[in-house]
Order: structure tokens, then sequence, then C-alpha cells
């Protein structure tokens, strides 16, 4: 069996499981904190409720979070290691910076958060949450910064090296500020906070349905609605298309091969369903005329570039790259229309919580937004193809010289039962917390052990008497 | 100093603070089925490292971090060249993650003593596993003129490196043993004191195992030893410490006892790595074929940028370090949200 082809089949599989958590911790972080927040102000127990409860949820994932992860960084040395050498200068700095800056930061305050809820009085508790949260979104921003890397490099130089050529660093400032980083950033980081919200969402809509917890899914559900809804909205006009002009000014190719296009146009059509044929080399489908121009270029009369202008050999898996890039932007579209409904059925005297069809579109919303970041995705790693560095390093070129196929099919097979397992479990015990529902209030109010401090003055300070 | 060799010895220090903070909650995983008899025993000993294994595990990924960016083409050449033994370590990682995660999440006794069982196997199969390849790593290995290294499984488990390995699950339990001596009370603090002395004794044998055969098969070690008399001194003081750690065990003092065993296990790094120096993988083949922290390394920009980083981001680390383990300190007490 081909090795390099085992490994891409590796990789794609074992970066989208690793990718199903992160945003989950990004997003369901950014609410706990929130939520952490208006305990403190309101002092009101039924938040401090929710709070207990999701952070079991938080722990779980977390944990498989970080199980998946070492994997990824392990990978790279393993399957990749001609990419290895290539980019060690520019892309193992970055890690190793997240390294030092993110996951210590996690690392060391999740414990106080997963277990510091009766232990620590309710603001160290939330300054917890606050770090925790604040690490895993700075750790995805190191991660993007070294993959924007890859998709539009920049701030280096090519040396011979003694095992063939290498990327070396010539301003670290270029490097962190591809032009492709803050866009991604930014549509990830809403992406994240967009699959948190419909988690919670998700999980109070069952809640509702089921006549369980009433009053704390009313609560729950209408913090994360208001996320989820602003989210989404600007998600679809604003983030989401600002990465697709990114594309198009330093990927034309990838474009092409997202919308299909082969040849260049003037006014061309975007396609809301369609099928590339990459033998005649025709898309079919049903499209709105001139709308990619303006996406594109905000000029519907703008040209776009066609695959034909490029050689065959930079093109992308076309047909693929367009089925993943149109699932998530038609899901893009439906979570604006969800959005509008649950607003609109919210305000007209919160009918929301009647309203069963909706409660359980809710609660299919998070598989559908996992699956959105999912296929966005794909759309940029199938779309880079076949470069493993744009336009610098082919795939193929970046394989470990060494693996024999054996030995990549047992790593695959593996993987492919390790990881049905775990997510077997996860889904198991994801469903046993949910089941079981949040604690009484009497277990919750438990009083801090008094000998620890809940502010930094009476940490540093004089003690009390 | 040149950036090559600050950036060996940061290295260094960052697989030592992987050895002495995950060490110690290995060495809980490899002990607990021994001196943890009831169910809540167990939860003491899980939870004895609960609120921490996590930050101590990322010294292990700011470890591989560390050498693909400071020495790229070593991380490439050993993480390819002994792939089935990484994608062995990888798999025991992500079973020991979910076993701490997932056992006290149901009731039924079975459920938890299979994953008491899963911790303890993966504890014991990183200890051994990382040992056999620091014993290799030792040995030198059959790198090629083109980097590449074509080692089979089987054969990186030569009688050293198994020798390196088994001193490791030692070292770790035993490091682990005197963690947990601080952490519990009653029982099973009785129990894991009795298991101290035997550990002691069994470790040392077998380091002095390990020492003995790398004098005499190991050249290359040797020779620098000898050319250069002073990194002695590390061994030398490793065995200080290791009594000091006997002498504090005995006082009652078990948090220096702690401590003197933490700075043993960091000597005993230090002296191999001196002993390496300045060779990061030792070709078997041809000696030209060496990486060492020259060869192997990133360019002086890349060096420089992550100094920087690392003097920012270090201190930050050692704080919440040691904020986090203030606030957990004393005796393990279980509570509602304990695993
Ligand atoms: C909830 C998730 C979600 C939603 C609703 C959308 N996206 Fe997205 N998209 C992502 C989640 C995502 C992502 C997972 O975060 C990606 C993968 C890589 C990246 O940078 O972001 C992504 C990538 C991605 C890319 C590829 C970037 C590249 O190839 O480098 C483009 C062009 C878009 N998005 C555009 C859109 C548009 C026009 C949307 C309008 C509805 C949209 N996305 C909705
Ligand atoms: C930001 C961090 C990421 C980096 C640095 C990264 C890097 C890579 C590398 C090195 C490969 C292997 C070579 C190749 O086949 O191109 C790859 C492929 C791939 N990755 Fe990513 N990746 C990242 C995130 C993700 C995520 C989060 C997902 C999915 C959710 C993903 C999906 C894929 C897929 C599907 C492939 C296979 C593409 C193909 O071979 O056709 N990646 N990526
Ligand atoms: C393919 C490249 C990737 C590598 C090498 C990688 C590496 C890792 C590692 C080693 C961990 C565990 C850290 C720990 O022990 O605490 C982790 C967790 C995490 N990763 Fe990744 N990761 C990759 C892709 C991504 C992407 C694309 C994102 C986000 C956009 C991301 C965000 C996170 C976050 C937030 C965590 C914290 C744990 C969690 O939230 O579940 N990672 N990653």
């Amino acid at each position: 069996m081909n090795p390099e082809l085992l490994s891409r089949f590796q990789f794609a599989l074992t970066a989208s499981f690793h990718f199903i958590f992160p945003p989950i911790s990004m997003g369901l972080g950014l609410l706990l904190v929130i939520i952490g927040i208006i305990y403190v102000r309101t002092g009101n127990p039924k938040w401090r409720q929710i709070s207990f409860f999701w952070v079991k949820v938080y722990g779980l994932v977390f944990a498989m979070g970080i199980a998946t992860g070492i994997v990824q960084e392990f990978e790279f040395g393993m399957n990749w290691a001609q990419y290895s050498r290539f980019v060690g200068n520019i892309f193992g700095a970055l890690l190793a910076a997240e390294g030092i800056f993110a996951f210590f930061l996690e690392g060391g305050f999740l414990g106080l958060m997963l277990f510091g809820g009766n232990r620590l009085g309710p603001r160290m508790w939330l300054l917890s949450t606050f770090m925790v949260v604040f690490g895993a979104h700075f750790s995805a921003l190191w991660i993007l910064m070294a993959n924007s890397w890859m998709q539009t490099p920049a701030g280096y130089t090519i040396q011979p090296g003694a095992t063939g050529p290498q990327a070396v660093m010539t301003s670290f400032a270029e490097v962190v500020l591809t032009p492709s980083f803050f866009p991604r950033l930014l549509h990830v980081w809403v992406a994240s906070w967009m699959v948190g919200a419909s988690l919670m969402l998700s999980v109070s809509a069952w809640y509702l349905l089921k006549n369980r917890y009433v009053d704390l899914s009313r609560s729950a559900f209408k913090v994360a609605l208001p996320v989820f809804v602003i989210l989404s909205i600007t998600q679809a006009v604003f983030f989401g298309a600002n990465q697709a002009i990114e594309v198009t000014n330093y990927q034309p190719v990838k474009l092409a091969a997202m919308e299909g296009v082969w040849e260049s146009q003037s006014c061309a059509p975007m396609y809301l369903v369609g099928w590339v044929n990459e033998a005649e080399m025709t898309t079919t489908g049903i499209s709105i005329p001139c709308l990619l121009s303006f996406l594109a270029y905000q000029n519907i009369n703008a040209t776009v570039t066609g695959l034909e202008a490029f050689p065959a050999d930079v093109w992308a898996p076309v047909n693929l790259t367009f089925q993943v890039y149109h699932l998530m932007i038609n899901l893009g579209g439906l979570f604006v229309l969800i959005s509008l409904l649950g607003a609109l059925f919210f305000f007209w005297k919160r009918r929301i919580f009647e309203t069963r069809w909706l409660l359980w579109i809710f609660v299919f919303s998070i598989g559908l937004t996992e699956l959105a970041t999912l296929s966005g995705w794909w759309t940029a790693e199938f779309g880079r193809q076949p470069w493993i560095v744009w336009e610098l390093l082919l795939t193929a070129d970046a394989i470990s010289p060494i693996l024999t196929g054996s030995q990549v099919a047992f790593s695959v097979g593996t993987f492919v039962v390790l990881y049905s397992i775990l997510f077997i479990l996860f889904i198991y015990l994801l469903n046993e917390k949910i089941q079981h529902g949040p604690e009484e209030l009497s277990a919750v109010e438990e009083k801090p052990v008094s000998s620890l401090p809940d502010s930094f003055r009476e940490i540093f300070g004089k003690p009390r008497a | 100093m040149s950036l090559n060799v600050i950036w060996y010895v940061l290295f260094v220090i960052v697989i030592a603070g992987y050895l002495i903070m995950d060490g110690f909650d290995l060495g809980v995983g490899i002990l607990h089925l021994f001196v943890a008899k009831t169910d809540e025993e167990r939860r003491i000993s899980l939870n004895s490292i609960g609120p921490v294994w996590d930050g101590n595990e990322v010294w292990l990924v700011l470890g591989g971090g560390a050498l693909f960016a400071a020495f790229p083409l070593v991380y490439a050449s050993l993480f390819s060249g002994f792939y089935i033994a990484m994608m062995l370590v990888l798999v025991v990682l992500i079973m020991r993650t979910v076993a701490i995660e997932f056992r006290s999440k149901e009731q039924n006794p079975r459920w938890r003593s299979l994953w008491d069982t899963v911790f303890f196997l993966s504890s014991l199969g990183i200890a051994l596993l990382l040992g056999v390849a620091f014993g290799n790593i030792m040995a030198g290995i059959p790198l090629d003129e083109n980097q590449n290294i074509s080692a089979s499984l089987l054969s990186l488990l030569s009688p050293f490196a198994l020798l390196v390995g088994v001193t490791t699950i030692f070292m770790l339990a035993l490091h682990g043993a005197i963690y947990l001596t601080m952490k519990t009370e009653g029982n099973l603090q009785a129990r894991v004191r009795k298991w101290i002395p035997r550990l002691m004794i069994i470790f040392f044998v077998f380091n002095t195992l390990v020492v003995i055969s790398t004098v005499l098969q190991h050249q290359t070690i040797t020779e620098r030893y000898l050319a250069e008399i002073w990194p002695i001194i590390f061994p030398a003081l490793a065995l200080v410490a290791l009594i000091v750690a006997a002498y504090m065990l005995r006082q009652g003092r078990d948090f220096v006892a702690f401590l003197a065993s933490g700075a043993m296990i960091a000597l005993l790094l230090f002296s191999a790595a001196a002993g390496l120096y300045p060779n990061l993988l030792i070709s078997s083949i041809d000696p030209a074929y060496n990486l060492t922290i020259f060869n192997a390394a990133s360019e002086s920009n890349t060096l420089t940028v992550m100094l920087v980083i690392a003097l920012i981001g270090l201190p930050f680390v050692l704080l919440y370090t040691a904020g986090v383990y203030y606030i957990f300190r004393g005796k393990v007490k279980l509570t509602p949200q304990s695993y």
C-alpha cells in the first residue's frame, strides 16, 4: 500500500477528529465565562448550578482535545519528516510557542476550573475559568498562525540544507502576520463560539422538550441564543465572506476549485448546489448569476480566474473541494435561517420555549455546526493540494522517506479502532451527564473550603481577622 | 555560549521538567494498583494528581515543540525512524488520559477496575517506552547518510535499552511513591511508606547496572567523561540527592525528600546529556552521520526568536505551576467534583 496516500488519510482523520473538540473548549468556555460573570454579579444560585453542570461536560471535552492533540504534534515528524525538515525553522517555532504560552495556561488552570468549584470562592473560580478559556483561544491563535503560514507563506528564504532545501525565517513579524492569518483567526474563533453556543442550546432545548430543569434550561437558553444569532449572521455576511476574499487574493486557483470555475469569466455565477465533472471540465447546478464576482471582488463585472488559466498539476481535487465548500456555505445559510426563526419566536412572547419543532431543530444544531467547521477545514486543506506549503513544497515530497506501507497501515488501523472506541465512550459519557442533569442546589451551594482565598487581596494581602 | 548550546541546555531542562513533573504522576499510576486497595483509596491516589497531571504532560508537548523548533532535523529523523514505537507512545498517552478522565464517571466496580488497570498499564508503558527510547539514543542508532533511521521495533529492544526502560520505571515509581506519602494519610500512606525502601534499593541496583554497562559498552559517552572530567559532578550529586531523599524520608520530611528525588532525576538526565554532548543522535553506522546540536539546528534567527519566547514564557509557566500546587497543597480530600 502507498504510504503517502495512507499518511494523508491518517492526517485527515486525526486532524478532523481533534478538531471536533477545541471549538467546544473555546465556545462553551466563553459561555461559561459569561455565566460566571452573571453569577458573581447577581449571586443567584441557579447560575452556579448551570456552571457546575457545564464544567463537567467541559472536562470531558477537554480531555478528548488533549488526547487527540498530542497525536497531531507527533505526526509531523512521524509521517511528514521531509516537511518537518523543510519548515522546522518556522513551523516548529510557532508550535513551540503554542506550548509555552498557551498549553501551560490551559493545563495549569484546568485543574482549578474542574476541581475548584467547591474549593475556590466564586471570583477565583471565574478567574480560573477565564484563564483556561483564554488559553484555548491563545492556543488556536498560534496553531492558526502556523497553518496560515502554510497557506500563504511569508517572511522566509529558501536555503540548501543537508537533506534538501529548508525554509529559513527572515522576519518573525512577517511569519506571524501572514496575509491569511487575521481573516482565518476571526473566522475560526467565531465558528468555535457558534459551536459552543449551539451545544448549550441543543442540551437546553432537549431538557425543555422533556420538561426537565425547565427554569435552568430557559436561563441557559437565553444566554446562548443571542450569542448564536448574532454570530451566525455576522459569520455569513462578514467573517465568512472575508475568508473568501482572502482566498481570491492569495490562492486564486483554490477559489476556482471551490466554485468549480473552469474558464476565466466576468460576472461569474455562484452555485448553491452543483456537481463538477472533472473529466469533461464542466460544472452544473443551480447558480445565482454574477454573485461570485460580487463576493470575490465586490464588483459584478470583475473577472474570476478559472482553473484553465493554471497548469492542471496544481489543481486541487476539484469536485471534492467544491462539495465540502458548498456544504459549509449552505449550512452557514441554514444557521442564519435558524437564528432568525429563533429570534422571532423568542421576541414573539417567548413562544420559542413551547414551539416543539423549533426546539427539535436546536437539539440537532450542534451536529450541524460541528459539520460546518469540519467542512470548512476540509475546504481549506483539500483546496491547498497538491501543495503542503503553498507553492513551495508538494505534499508528495513532504512524506517521511523511510515509511513502509505496512507501517502506516498499522497506524491507520490503530487510529481507526482507538478513535472509534474513544468516540463511543465520549458520546456515552456525554449522554450520561445529560441524562443525569445538573446537581441539586444543596450540592453546589456548599461553602467554599474556608482556607482557600477568593481574591488576590486575600492571597497576597494580610490575612483577615 | 553559542545559541546552539543554550538551546541544548534549555531542551534538556524541558525534558527534566517533564520527567520530574509528569514523572510523579506516572509513578502514582504505576503504584496505585499495589498500594491503594479500596475504591476510596484508588480515588485518593487518582485525585492526588487530578488537578495537575494535564499541566505536567504539557512539558512533553513542549519538549516535542522545542525539539521541532530548535533541532528540526533530529525531530524528523527520530520521529519517523521510531515510527511504530512513537505510535505506541501515542496509544498509551491517549489511553492514560482516557483512563484518568473516565474512571470515576460510572459507579460500576467492573468499569472502575477496568480503567484502573488501563491507568496502571499505560503509566507503566509510557515509562518503559521513554526509557527504551532513551536507552537507544545513548547506545547509538543506525542513522544513515540521508539522516534516515532504519530500525525495526525489535531491534530497538536491545538488552541495554530494556535495562534503561526498567530503571526508568523504578525511578518514576519511587518518585511517585514519595509524592503519594505527601498527599495521603492513614493506611494508604502506611502502605506507600513500606514500599519506598524496596523501590529505592531496586532502583539503585538497576541504575548502577546502567552506569556500568554504559561505561563498558558506549565509548562515545565514556570518552566525553574522560576528556572533560567536570561533568562527573552530575552523577555524584545524583547519588547525594538519593541519599538525602532517603534520610529525609526517615526524618518524616516528605516534602524535602520529594524535592531531593526530583533533583536526582534531573541530575541523572544531566549526566547522560553531558555524556552525549554535542551529539543528539549518534549513528551506529558511521560517526560522520551523527546529528549534533550544530548540524541539526535551526538557523540563528529562529533560535534567537525562540529564546526570547522562552524567556518571556517560562517565568509565567513557573508562576502558575507554583500557584496551582500551592492552592491544592495538603492531603487529598474527596469532594463531589473529584474524579
Ligand atoms: C460554524 C462554522 C462555519 C460557518 C457557518 C462558515 N464557516 Fe467558513 N470555515 C470554517 C467554519 C465555518 C472553519 C472551520 O473555521 C474554516 C476552516 C479553515 C478556516 O480558516 O476556517 C472555514 C474556512 C472557510 C474558507 C476557506 C479558507 C481557506 O481555504 O483558506 C472560506 C472561503 C470560508 N470558510 C467561507 C465561508 C463563507 C462564505 C461562509 C458563509 C456562510 C462560511 N464560511 C460559513
Ligand atoms: C491549524 C492546524 C493544521 C495544520 C498545521 C494542518 C496541516 C496539515 C498537514 C501537514 C497535512 C498533511 C499533508 C496533506 O495531505 O496536505 C494536512 C492535511 C489535511 N488536513 Fe490539515 N492541518 C491543520 C488543521 C486541520 C483541521 C482542523 C482539519 C479538519 C477539521 C484538517 C483537515 C485536513 C485534511 C482533510 C487533510 C488531507 C488533505 C489531503 O491530503 O487531500 N486540517 N493538514
Ligand atoms: C494539526 C495541528 C495541530 C496540532 C499539532 C495540535 C496540537 C495540540 C496539542 C498537543 C494539544 C494538547 C495540549 C495539552 O496537552 O493541553 C492540543 C489541544 C488543543 N488544540 Fe490542537 N492541535 C492542532 C490543531 C488545532 C487547531 C486547528 C485548533 C484550533 C483552531 C486547535 C486548538 C486546540 C485547543 C483549543 C486545544 C486545547 C484542548 C482542547 O480545547 O480540547 N488545535 N492541540
